[in-house]
């Protein structure tokens, strides 16, 4: 989750900001003597974040998006060859597989933003009421999240296998014609994925929430009681619009997941044959025997792209917030 | 190919290692670039295997990370010990990853000697000057290997690089027991083949076992039809994007093809060759086009004697002549042409007696060098050997022909798609091999 990540990225910045404020009682005098030693301080608590941004962020981005205007094969350095936009040409107008890969990636953002997430919430909500083994079903719900991508392989493999799943053997047609093939046929496959990404991010939606609940002020919810509000509007009315902050959270959370979705797929088949994401191409690509790293690094630059979208719209929201 | 090189899907545990494997790759990147003018100078003028010093010891990197092949590899490097007293090191790595990795590897620091396939596959880093030449070593076994197997093991620059171990061969698998009791004969000629598969399935049975979840198994039939039909050397020269793939040849054995569909599997892009082994070995299918490495799934010795297999018919050109037989052998690293230690573990390789304690181990597959002993030979394992024996031309698999990128992203999702609806778009097949091959 190196997105999660990003969203603390503020809080260093932070850093030097409670610094001055100590410091705001006494006069200029007192910054300077602090100095010596605050200097080297603060150039390492500026300087060794920056450095990390440096290596980890920001030298990939902007090598991914040189390579992306390159022929290369990973090997020698000295084999990079400059390729203007042949790769972008290959991306939009030859790969079969990209346009398919957008659609499936905003059919993932939709279901995950109509069904995925509001489940999250339902799960919350009602995890949230003081129900017994609340506890119990919180973590269960939330296993999933946890779990390893090759156990996930495993456990829908166990659902969706044609003839011998237990999907196929609940619905009596296992081991017959009509057996209906879950990861084969192009037509359900993304169906059955995005099942499985949705009993994942619901999980992760649910324990946002939770905590959004408990943050919620208990005498809000007493007020709208004592004005006759019932239930639902308790909820819809005071209590969903209280917890805007992680309202953002989980919009931003939501549409980064449908950009990152990814291991699902890769798990069923390496994101062919109907299960195409532009995350999987952008593997297929990078990674193994079959790179080509220009083109690979075009996959990645479009995916960027789009990603700084929602990225540039959180960010800009959070600034915002902090004047005043 | 070979269950080695299994995609099956749980088998991607590099993605977490993505960032590390990228730095690592940027950092060898950077090492190889400061290190190019020293390596200059290392090879400036000197005869090969004249800095050979005399080593008792080399280090072996093997991705055969299966049991059975991994135990026989261990039988090998110890009897090369015993005779040589020179000490092998061995280092497993799991076969995905070696795969995988290979670029990262052999620009790293590399094992002296390690497992790789020949073709296109092996000759692709000849020619990036990441092996070393064993040109020496064929001396003394070149003897020993026909004349198929020598092509198969020569680099792009006319040099020897390959010790071939083993191979398989592709072709038809049936149960003899069904088809002796149903009355099905062997056929020969694609009319004949057409005509049995509609036989078996007014029968009852899935005529041609077929699975694709994995991308590749299709390439093999793909591989047949296309050196049936147009011959070995445009299959050759289609593979290395010497011919166009937007020509009528192509779409004709695509066309071809298209009669051949209607009696696969039609559930074959939802399951693995595991599965179709199994159910070829219920009886439900008829037989089954794959890799002689299909009776590893047969563990039953009653069911593994009933199994037979037969060549791939003739369509239109050279008969039967041309085999599809995956080689599997040894290379030897650049860093491992100064160890002459290495060299002779290579040429122990290509020896009967290493082919021999190889085979011991695992059966599956057939020793290349003539003279290996075949005593223990299953009559199937007979067949099989006489097959490639008897081949004019043998070609490797298609990802092993082919430039891997063109393979792994191009042709599995174009022959998922061809299965899928009998579609396929060979202009748009060129465009994408054109912008592939140019970036290598």
């Amino acid at each position: 989750m190196s997105r999660t990540t990003d969203l603390s990225h503020p809080s260093p910045a932070g850093a030097p900001r409670s610094g001055r404020r100590r410091s705001a009682p006494g006069t200029n005098r007192k910054v300077r003597r602090l100095s010596t030693r605050d200097k080297v301080v603060l150039a390492f608590m500026v300087g060794i974040p920056t450095l990390i941004q440096l290596a980890f962020v920001w030298i990939p981005t902007v090598l991914s998006v040189f390579l992306s205007f390159t022929r290369w094969n990973g090997l020698a350095l000295s084999d990079i060859r400059a390729a203007g936009l042949a790769n972008y040409s290959y991306v939009f107008n030859d790969s079969p597989a990209f346009w398919p890969a957008v659609q499936h990636n905003i059919l993932w953002l939709v279901f995950l933003a109509v069904i995925a997430t509001p489940l999250g919430l339902l799960l919350a909500v009602l995890l949230d009421q003081k129900i017994r083994g609340s506890k119990i079903y919180q973590s269960i719900f939330f296993v999933p999240v946890m779990l390893s991508l090759a156990l996930i392989g495993i456990i829908w493999q166990l659902f969706y296998q044609k003839d011998n799943g237990l999907l196929n053997f609940l619905l009596g047609t296992a081991g017959t014609p009509q057996a209906v093939d879950w990861f084969g046929n192009s037509d359900v496959n993304i169906w059955a994925a995005l099942v499985a990404a949705t009993w994942r991010h619901a999980g992760y939606v649910m324990i946002l929430y939770l905590a959004g609940l408990k943050g919620v002020d208990a005498s809000l919810k007493e007020a709208a009681a004592l004005d006759g509000a019932n239930g639902r509007q308790t909820f819809f009315r005071i209590v969903f619009p209280a917890m805007a902050p992680i309202n953002i959270v989980i919009v931003v959370i939501t549409i980064i997941e449908s950009l990152r979705a990814f291991d699902v797929v890769w798990v069923i088949n390496k994101g062919t044959n109907g299960l195409e994401l532009i995350s999987a191409l952008v593997i297929t690509y990078l990674i193994g025997e079959g790179q080509s790293i220009g083109i690979g690094s075009a996959f990645a630059v479009i995916l960027l792209v789009i990603s700084l979208v929602p990225i540039t719209i959180y960010l800009s929201r959070t600034f915002r917030k902090e004047k005043f | 190919m070979s269950p080695n090189e299994d995609r099956s899907p749980l088998s991607f545990n590099h993605i977490g290692m993505d960032r590390r494997t990228l730095l690592k790759t940027l950092g060898i990147g950077a090492v190889s670039a400061a290190a190019l003018p020293m390596l200059a100078a290392c090879t400036g003028g000197t005869a090969p295997g004249a800095s050979a010093s005399a080593s008792t010891s080399l280090t072996f990197g093997s991705g055969s990370s299966d049991d059975v092949p991994k135990a026989a590899y261990k039988a090998v490097t110890d009897a090369f010990t015993a005779q040589s007293k020179i000490t092998v090191t061995t280092n497993v790595v799991p076969h995905n990853d070696f795969q995988n990795k290979i670029a990262t590897y052999l620009q790293g620091s590399p094992d002296d000697a390690f497992t790789w396939f020949a073709g296109y596959r092996m000759q692709y880093y000849a020619k990036q000057g990441l092996l070393s030449p064993i040109d020496d070593v064929w001396e003394k076994i070149g003897g020993g290997y026909s004349d198929a197997m020598k092509k198969a093991s020569t680099g792009p620059d006319g040099k020897m690089y390959f010790v071939p171990n083993y191979n398989y061969p592709w072709g038809f698998f049936y149960r003899k027991s069904l088809w002796t009791e149903k009355g099905y004969e062997v056929p020969t000629t694609f009319d004949a083949l057409k005509t049995l598969s509609a036989k078996m399935k007014a029968d009852g049975l899935i005529p041609i076992e077929f699975s694709d979840k994995d991308g590749w198994p299709a390439m093999g039939t793909f591989d047949y039809i296309n050196m049936r039909l147009n011959g070995y050397q445009f299959h050759m020269d289609l593979t290395a994007h010497k011919e166009s793939w937007d020509q009528t040849k192509v779409t004709a054995v695509f066309d071809t093809w298209k009669e051949l569909l209607p009696f696969q599997n039609p559930a074959a892009l939802g399951m693995t060759w595991q599965d179709s082994a199994i159910s070829l070995g219920q009886k439900k299918s008829g037989m089954f086009l794959l890799g002689s490495f299909v009776t590893q799934q047969f563990t039953d010795p009653a069911i593994l004697a009933d199994i037979d297999f037969f060549p791939f018919p003739e369509i239109a050109m050279e008969g039967q002549d041309a085999v599809e037989a995956p080689i599997d052998g040894l290379l030897l690293s650049k860093k491992g042409g100064k160890n002459q230690g290495a060299k002779d573990f290579l040429a122990f390789m290509g020896t009967p007696e290493g082919q021999d304690a190889y085979a011991k181990v695992d059966p599956s597959n057939i020793a290349t060098v003539k003279g290996a002993d075949t005593s223990s030979f299953s009559p199937l394992n007979k067949k099989c050997a006489e097959t490639i024996a008897n081949a004019k031309s043998i070609s490797q698999f298609f990802d092993r022909d082919a430039l891997p990128a063109m393979a792994t992203n191009v042709m599995i999702p174009a022959l998922q798609g061809f299965i899928k609806d009998g579609s396929i778009d060979v202009k748009n097949l060129e465009a994408q091999a054109k912008a592939l091959y140019a970036a290598q």
